[in-house]
This record gives structure tokens, sequence and C-alpha cells, in this order.
């Protein structure tokens, strides 16, 4: 082999760049935090697997019904009634925002922004 | 018909998941034996790689240089298009392999009249460079599926990236400039006559998988949502060496993404997209031209038997004499000693 060194070194660096996922978890494995699902209710608006997937579209769906076409109530697929509200709605049922929502969205890197203006309920707390 | 091939193989790719997953239920297989197997073949296969291009021997000094040589001291000498030491060689390689230095001096060359001219060309470099920095920041953002403690750098790309919210979850610039980049890239081969007659299926396979990983990816971000908590379980458990396949419903779309990734994975090493190492090889490249101030050594060179012009009169001196052909003493002195 020539320019042995340079090879190795390079060698090195490119797997170190490729395991990266491999490394970073080194020494710090553990269960990934599961979010605190509330305990007085059942059953969530919508099917839970669809909420689970698709709950920021849902919310985009009530944001934009609600403050564009200015209706108010949201029936689901069993007929019950929801106010459609970020924080009145979910909030109520899902009374912690760091111990539910937060706890998924660190782990995958979601960045909503939601609550720079709406109030997390243990915001809300502070307040009354 | 390159096309059209790539095209079936493609289709054929796709499928595999699809039957694997949809129809013969092997969902462990195709989410944790197959990613396994691609990711062990991209790595042995491009240290494979890397080492035997690091035994080839370099017989001759080929650096391309664009520029002045070093030479005489009150001559100008231009560093990065004539680099004379290995650390104007490092500065050149590496704004070759970030930003394509070669490429941005890409030219065109088209008839005016009866007249060829060359012109510039940037949007070969502008598709290409868009397309590998966007991949770049996609494969960084995807860390956060492998990874727990996910480090702030990785959070902060995510931000910057997924900047306009139009609806949610936002979109990635990212996700639109690599789409633009590889549709540009495609798009070269398919409409300009001189590259098509050059691109075989090997140059539009690749372009064209890679392509199908981001629509996938891009879909599954925006409209058809999977369950992402449940994927992170099972990458994150990949990536612990800790697999197990999540309780929650992994989409179809997901599985043919996952399998998209891994066939590149495993193609990368034996295709031309080995240009990702290959690229510190090149000769051409990784070379200083210093022909002027070092003899570069042909490795290939072995002691050579050879007979001097003394060795060969002392040989024939008699012959020669009797011939009357002159001798040379001065020559013969030298042999003597
Ligand atoms: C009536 C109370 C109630 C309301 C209102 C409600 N949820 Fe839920 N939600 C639940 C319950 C209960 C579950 C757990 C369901 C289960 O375990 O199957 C749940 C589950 C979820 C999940 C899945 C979590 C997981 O990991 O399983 C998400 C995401 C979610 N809700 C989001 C929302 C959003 C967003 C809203 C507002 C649009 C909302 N929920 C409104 C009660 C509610
Ligand atoms: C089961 C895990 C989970 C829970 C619980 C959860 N989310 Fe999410 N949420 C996600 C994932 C995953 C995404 C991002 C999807 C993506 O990246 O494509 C997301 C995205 C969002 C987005 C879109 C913003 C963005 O940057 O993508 C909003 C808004 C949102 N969630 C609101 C909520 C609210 C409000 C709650 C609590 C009531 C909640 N979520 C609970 C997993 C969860
Ligand atoms: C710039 C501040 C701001 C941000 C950021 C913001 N909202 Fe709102 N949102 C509002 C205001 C103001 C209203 C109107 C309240 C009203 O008219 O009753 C509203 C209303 C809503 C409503 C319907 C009414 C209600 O009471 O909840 C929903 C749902 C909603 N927003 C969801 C979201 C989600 C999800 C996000 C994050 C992706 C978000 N909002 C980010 C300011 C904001």
């Amino acid at each position: 082999m020539y320019n042995t060194n340079k090879v190795i070194i390079g060698i090195i660096v490119f797997i170190i760049f490729f395991a990266m996922p491999f490394w970073l978890n080194f020494g710090k494995v553990e269960a990934l935090p599961k979010p605190e699902l509330p305990k007085e209710e059942k059953k969530c608006i919508e099917d839970t697997d669809y909420m689970k997937a698709y709950h920021m579209k849902f919310l985009d769906e009530w944001r934009k019904t609600k403050v564009r076409e200015g209706k108010v109530n949201y029936i689901n697929n069993e007929g019950k009634i929801y106010k459609m509200s970020l924080q009145r709605t979910c909030m109520k049922c899902h009374d912690n925002k760091e111990k539910f929502c937060d706890r998924c969205h660190k782990n995958l890197v979601v960045q909503p922004d939601c609550w720079k203006c709406h109030l997390a309920p243990e915001e809300v707390k502070k307040w009354q | 018909m390159n096309l059209i091939f790539s095209l079936i193989v493609l289709a054929i790719l796709i499928l595999i998941p699809l039957m694997g997953v949809g129809v013969l239920g092997l969902n462990s297989l195709f989410a944790i034996f197959i990613p396994y197997l691609a990711f062990a073949i991209f790595f042995f296969g491009l240290i494979y790689r890397i080492i035997g291009w690091a035994r080839s021997p370099q017989p001759y000094k080929i650096t391309t240089t664009c520029g002045q040589q070093k030479s005489l001291s009150w001559i100008k000498h231009s560093r990065l298009e004539s680099p004379a030491s290995s650390w104007e060689v490092y500065l050149r390689m590496f704004f070759e392999v970030f930003l394509f230095r070669s490429l941005f001096r890409n030219l065109r060359a088209d008839f005016d009249g009866k007249r060829l001219i060359y012109g510039s060309a940037k949007w070969l470099w502008l598709g290409a460079i868009l397309f590998h920095l966007s991949f770049l920041v996609i494969m960084i953002r995807h860390l956060r599926f492998f990874v727990n403690d996910i480090p702030s750098i990785v959070q902060k790309i995510s931000a910057v990236d997924s900047f306009f919210q139009l609806g949610l979850p936002p979109i990635y610039i990212t996700n639109l400039l690599i789409l633009a980049g590889l549709g540009f890239l495609l798009l070269r081969r398919l409409v300009d006559a001189k590259v098509n007659y050059l691109s075989y299926a090997s140059d539009y396979f690749p372009l064209l998988l890679i392509i199908s990983i981001a629509l996938t990816g891009i879909l599954m971000r925006l409209y058809v949502k999977p369950d992402l908590y449940a994927i992170k379980q099972l990458t994150y458990g990949l990536a612990t060496f800790n697999p197990a396949l999540p309780k929650g419903n992994l989409s179809m779309l997901f599985y043919i993404h996952l399998f998209l990734v891994s066939s590149l994975a495993a193609y990368f090493p034996f295709s031309k997209l080995v240009h990702m190492v290959g690229v510190f090889f090149s000769p051409t490249r990784n070379m200083p031209n210093d022909n002027r101030m070092s003899r570069h050594i042909n490795p290939w060179e072995y002691p050579v038997k050879y007979v001097t012009y003394a060795e060969w009169q002392e040989k024939f001196r008699d012959v020669m004499e009797e011939a009357g052909i002159p001798i040379d003493e001065e020559w013969a002195n030298v042999a003597q000693k």
C-alpha cells in the first residue's frame, strides 16, 4: 500500500463519519422516553394510530377552519362534538405538555413554534 | 433504452418490499436484517475499494495544473492551481471536495455559425452542489432517528431547515433543493444530446434511485405520515445494536424508503458513486506539482541490468583494436577503476 499513513487516517475519518449514529449513543443507551397518556380519558378525538401520525395535520386543519372560516365545533367520526382549540381541548385531556407533547417531540427534533403564543397548561396554572 | 432499463430495475426494487412485507409479512427481514446487511456491505465495500486504490502505484506525476508553477521567486506562483507543497494540495482538495472547484470551470462547446466556441457553463456545478450539500444536510438531519440525546448542532440545522411553515409539518428547504438538483442532473442527461449519448444505465440508475428515496421521504414528511415514534424505536434499536420490531404500524412507504436506502448503501461501493472516496485518490488532484523540486520515483522501477560503454569497450577491446576502431582511453580508465 502506498501512502499508508494517510490512507489509514482517511479510513478512520470515514468510519467516524458514517458510524456517527452508533458512537453518538455510546454510553448513553437508555429506553426512549414514553409520552404520558391521560388517565381519566380512554380515547383521543380520533383513532390513536391516526393521532400519532397525523396530529399536526389535524391541528393545522383546526387552525384553518377556526381562524379562517370561523367554525367552532368539530365532529369526530363517532359523532362527538369538540370545540376546536389547542389550549382548551387538546391540552385539557393532555394536561401536561412537558410529559406528553415534549417528550415525543424532543426525541424526534420536532420544534413547533405554537407555544410562543399559545399557553401550555403548566403556564396557565402559574397565572391562575 | 438505458433509461428504461434503470426504470425497470427501480420498479423491481420497489416491488420487493411491497411483496416481502405486504404479502409475505417478512417484517423483520426488511426492517432489521437487510438494513444491517446493506450497511455492512457499504462499510466493508468502501474499505475494500480504498485499499484497492491505495495499492495501485502512481507511476507518473500527472497533476493537472491551471496556473503558474512555483519557480523563480519573482514569478507569481498560483498556489491553488499549481500546488507545490502538500498543504497547498490539501487546500485544493478541500475546495474540490466541498465546493467542486474544478466543476466550476466546466465549459460548454458550441457552434457560432461555423466557429467552435467555448462558454462557461455553471449549471452543472449548481445542480451538483445543490444535490450534494442538500444530501449532506439531510443525512445529518436523519441523526434524529438514530440518537437519543441529539447534538444541539443537529437541532439547529433542523430548525433552520424547517423555516418555511407552509402547513404542518414545515417544509424542509433542503428537500426542495435536492429535488431541484437531482431534477436538473436527470434532465441534463435526457435533454442535452451530447450528454445523452454518453449516458448509460449506470448513470441513470443512481439518479433515479436517489430521486425515489427523496420522493418517498418527502411524501412521508408531508402527506402520508407514518408513526415516527414507532420508527424511532426501530431505528434507535438498530443504532444501539438492540434491534426489535416496534409494536406500532410502520407504514409501507417507510419499508420502501428503507429498502431503497439499503439498496443505495449496498450498491454504493461498486458503482460510479464511489467517487466519494475516489476523488481523494485522483492523481490529477492529489499530487503536488513539484516536478522540478523533487524527483517522482516510479514505484514500478526495478534495478535495470545495463552495460556501460566502458564495460562494452573492455569486452570487445581486442576486436576493436584489430579493426582499427579508436579506443577511448579516458573511458577505459573509468572502467578499470
Ligand atoms: C377527550 C380527551 C382527549 C382530547 C380532547 C385529546 N386527546 Fe389525545 N389522547 C387522549 C387519550 C386518552 C389518548 C390515549 C389513547 C390510547 O391510548 O389509545 C390520546 C392519545 C393521543 C396521541 C397518541 C399518543 C401515543 O403515543 O399513543 C396523540 C399524538 C394525541 N392524543 C394528540 C392529541 C391532540 C393533538 C389533541 C387535540 C387536537 C388531542 N390529542 C385531544 C385523549 C384526548
Ligand atoms: C407519539 C409522539 C407524539 C406526541 C405524543 C405528540 N407529538 Fe406532535 N409530533 C410528533 C412527530 C413525530 C412530529 C413530526 C413529524 C415529522 O417530523 O414529520 C410531530 C409534529 C407536531 C407538530 C408539527 C410541527 C413540526 O415541526 O413538525 C405539531 C404542531 C405538534 N406535533 C403538536 C403536538 C401537540 C400539541 C402535542 C401534545 C398534545 C403533540 N404534538 C404530541 C410526535 C408526537
Ligand atoms: C404568532 C402567534 C401564534 C403562533 C406561533 C401559533 N398560533 Fe395558533 N393561534 C394564534 C392566535 C392569535 C389564534 C386565534 C385565537 C382566536 O381567535 O381565538 C390562534 C388559534 C389557533 C387555533 C384555533 C383556536 C384555539 O383556541 O386554539 C389552533 C388550533 C391553533 N391556533 C393551533 C396552532 C398550532 C398547532 C400552532 C403551532 C404550529 C400555532 N397555533 C401557532 C396565534 C398563534
